[in-house]
């Protein structure tokens, strides 16, 4: 295991703050994929039909 | 630097949700295909059940995965494989910003093994500790009218996960005792505190029909846990694997 021991510098909080930009997009993702019947995606239940077996087998609750 | 995590954390997430939709569509699809074949055979199916019709590829039944057969089965197994991925891009993309947050601050300063302590942590926060309160169910368990309230409590049991680990290792740090044991024991009380709180006063959901095969939900119930157990375990070593090899590319 040597060589994994360089000691990490934190990465200044002000160079993370533009990327959590990408936090809402991703969550929105999530979102589609676990949950949304249409009220956002506007397919109506195609999304939910589509990632139907994934909901119920990633644990979230589906119908 | 940000951009190299993040963007690993979209690709191991992809590749990790693929092999967990590998397990679910083997280990878990015979168990989602035993639940919607009771829910066809039901007698008083969720509405005017035409019993014993293919599902999704009828006319007209009840509610949700059959409603006018906007996806068949067939799609609905292929579409496994898109759910877990694309879970895996979006959670795999949120980790690798709050690994980039916690690197060198929290955790061990170790990227590989902070990436896999992290990775358990995720799991433990938003798979383990909701599922422990409302549990995966398969199809033909749950009242449709029921989903956006059901939905609604497992976001805020995630969201306590989340919270409660935050609160574990904040503890954990601000305490002054130098004893490991000891701020162990004050970040593990401080986690559990409110974990224990949420699973004792959210409201209990209890809608498997009667007569539902308790081996078959059970059986669903590991298959879903082990999904999860299985993503999270392959983005936890492949993301440390990533971070690896990246470095030595440098070097
Ligand atoms: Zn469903």
């Amino acid at each position: 295991m040597s060589g994994l021991s360089t000691s990490v510098n934190p990465i200044p909080l002000h160079r993370l703050a533009r990327w959590l930009l990408a936090v809402p997009v991703l969550m929105l993702l999530a979102y589609l994929v676990l949950m949304d019947n249409g009220a956002i995606s506007q397919t109506g239940t195609f999304l939910h039909e589509l990632m139907h077996d994934g909901r119920h087998l990633l644990g979230v609750p589906c119908h | 630097m940000i951009k190299t995590l993040l963007v690993r954390g979209l690709l191991v997430g992809l590749l990790a949700g693929l092999v967990a939709g590998a397990f679910a569509f083997f280990l878990g699809e015979p168990h989602v295909d035993s639940a919607i074949a009771l829910e066809e055979a039901a007698p008083t199916g969720h509405a005017s059940g035409e019993p014993g019709h293919d599902h999704g590829e009828g006319a007209s039944e009840g509610h949700g995965h059959g409603d006018e057969a906007v996806v068949s089965r067939p799609v609905q197994r292929a579409g496994l494989f898109l759910a877990t991925g694309l879970y895996g891009v979006a959670v795999g993309g949120v980790f690798a910003l709050a690994f980039a947050g916690l690197r060198g601050r929290v955790g061990p300063r170790s990227e590989p093994l902070l990436a896999v302590a992290a990775a358990a942590t995720a799991f433990a926060a938003i798979v383990l500790i909701p599922f422990l309160k409302y549990p995966a169910n398969p199809p033909a368990v749950g009242d449709p009218a029921t989903i956006n309230a059901r939905t609604l409590l497992y976001v805020v049991m995630v969201v306590v996960g989340l919270a409660s680990v935050a609160i574990g290792v904040a503890a954990t740090r601000r305490v002054t005792v130098r004893e490991t044991w000891a701020r162990a024991l004050v970040g593990g009380v401080c986690f559990l505190v409110p974990v224990v709180a949420a699973w004792a006063l959210l409201p209990t959901v209890d809608e498997v029909p009667a007569g539902f095969p308790a081996s078959l939900l059970w059986d669903f119930r590991v298959a879903s846990l082990g999904t999860q157990l299985v993503f999270w375990a392959a983005f936890g070593a492949l993301f440390a694997v990533a971070g690896e090899r990246a470095k030595a590319r440098v070097s």
